[in-house]
């Protein structure tokens, strides 16, 4: 029912949307694609019928406060016109007011449907400039009526819930260990990280990362670990056999990450602390690692690290942030300023 | 500054539009080894960079980095600019080279937020 996409607006419009154009669609323009004109429309409307005046128009807006109505059969619910102030005042100046309905109002309708994407009634805001369009359902009924308000306000509403989510997540995360009662409660987080999977690298820390800003930890705090869970993430992609594992135990009190692997093991854990010790090969280099830094690195940024290895056999290293510090390890560098 | 007279001032071009572009930045670092930065740099630090994996934004993600910048005209591939997205980092492309950008930003005001080596 809508006539005429033809001469849109979206800028979009006839283009196919590559990979490059998707990129710069905003989320505003992707909800417009994922809400429905039902969504945003008013739905409690009042409507008058042909036979009606033009006296009751005017009536109806002011006690309504409402600029447009529109006009329906008297049996069924069928859109039959729209009358607006500017309908009103053409009566108004032909001293016209007792005529009926019929004689002023449009018949020539834009219509959206209620099932539409939101963008739909964006295109016809723009193509006819009205300020409102009637919404009609399945059966071809009027159900609503839409105005650019309706879309802004529909907009705005799902951009805070959005928002909101989030909030809400961080809201119930942040109260886990409140609302669970035990004499020890921790959330144990498990990854399994594999060999040369540069493309997922630092997913888990990323996760492990969010989880603890929802979990309502200082933001220094979770950077710390953050940055010593990747680190020892990306040794287990660089430097295993088979990959290995990450678990992060989380209690209010401490953090505990375990990591370990089975192979090939480090011959010279001390050598291997030190910082710019790397045994990493070009390719690890190219890609941005391999200097030497990450094991240094860890345990700038933990309270307490044990790093056990044999060669052949495999690699496991434990840390421990304590909550209670405020100060932050990796932060406090240079120590003597 | 934030991200947008960032941009300005190295004749930008923003990779990831979605990002919020009032974002403060405080300083910068140039660095090609993701260690060096993981070990060394401060919050809310531009990164300037030549290597454009997606290991540069998960770097950033972790260290709290409010801009990355790709020096001389690269762009980095479409995994690094999605994960970017994602994770609400602005990745800028400039037509510069790390040491022209280093010092048009450290001219601008901004220090270096890498942490010298104590011992």
């Amino acid at each position: 029912m809508s006539p005429g996409n033809s001469k849109s607006k979206s800028r979009f419009d006839g283009k196919i949307i590559t990979d490059e154009l998707a990129g710069s669609i905003s989320r505003v323009e992707e909800l417009a694609y994922i809400l429905k004109v039902s969504d945003v429309m008013t739905s409690d409307i009042f409507s008058l019928h042909p036979e009606n005046t033009m006296d009751d128009v005017m009536a109806s807006m002011r006690e309504h406060q409402i600029s447009g109505l529109p006009i329906t059969d008297t049996k069924n619910k069928k859109l039959l016109g729209l009358i607006s102030t500017e309908d009103l005042i053409r009566a108004l100046a032909n001293h016209d007011e007792s005529a009926s309905i019929s004689k002023y109002m449009t018949s020539d309708l834009v219509t959206v449907n209620s099932y539409d994407f939101l963008t739909e009634a964006l295109k016809q805001f723009a193509r006819t400039k009205v300020g409102r369009l009637p919404v009609l359902d399945v059966k071809g009924h009027l159900t609503g009526i839409i105005t650019k308000g309706d879309v802004n306000n529909g907009l705005l509403n799902a951009l805070q819930k959005d928002y909101q989510e989030e909030e809400v997540r961080r809201y119930r995360a942040s109260h886990l260990f409140e609302d669970i009662e035990s004499d020890r409660t921790s959330l144990l987080l498990r990854y399994d990280i594999k060999h040369l999977d540069f493309t997922h690298g630092g997913t888990a820390s990323s996760n492990i990362k969010r989880a603890l800003l929802r979990l309502g930890a200082n933001p220094q705090l979770a950077r710390r670990l953050g940055i010593a869970i990747y680190e020892a993430e990306m040794n287990l992609i660089i430097h295993t056999n088979n990959g290995g594992s990450i678990h992060v135990e989380i209690e209010q009190q401490q953090i505990n990450a375990y990591i370990w692997d089975d192979g090939p093991g480090i011959a010279d854990v001390e050598q291997a602390m030190k910082p710019g010790f790397s045994t990493a090969t070009d390719d690890i280099r190219e890609l941005g690692f391999g200097a030497g830094m990450g094991l240094s690195n860890i345990s700038r940024c933990v309270d307490k690290m044990n790093l056990q290895s044999e060669l052949g056999k495999g690699t496991h290293l434990s840390l421990q942030i304590n909550l209670k510090r405020e100060d932050s390890v990796g932060e406090s560098y240079p120590k003597n300023k | 500054m934030n991200v947008q007279e960032l941009i300005q001032l190295i004749d930008g071009r923003l990779l990831t539009p979605d990002c919020n572009l009032d974002r403060e930045i405080n300083g910068g670092c140039s660095a090609d080894l993701m260690s060096d930065v993981l070990a060394f740099i401060q919050p809310d630090a531009v990164l300037l960079t030549g290597l454009c994996n997606p290991q540069v934004v998960r770097t950033a993600q972790m260290s709290d980095i409010a801009a990355i910048v790709f020096v001389r005209g690269k762009t980095p591939p479409p995994e690094t600019i999605n994960l970017a997205s994602d994770e609400g980092i602005p990745l800028i492309s400039s037509p510069y080279g790390m040491y022209e950008l280093s010092g048009r930003l450290f001219k601008a005001g901004l220090p270096s937020l890498e942490m010298p080596i104590s011992n």
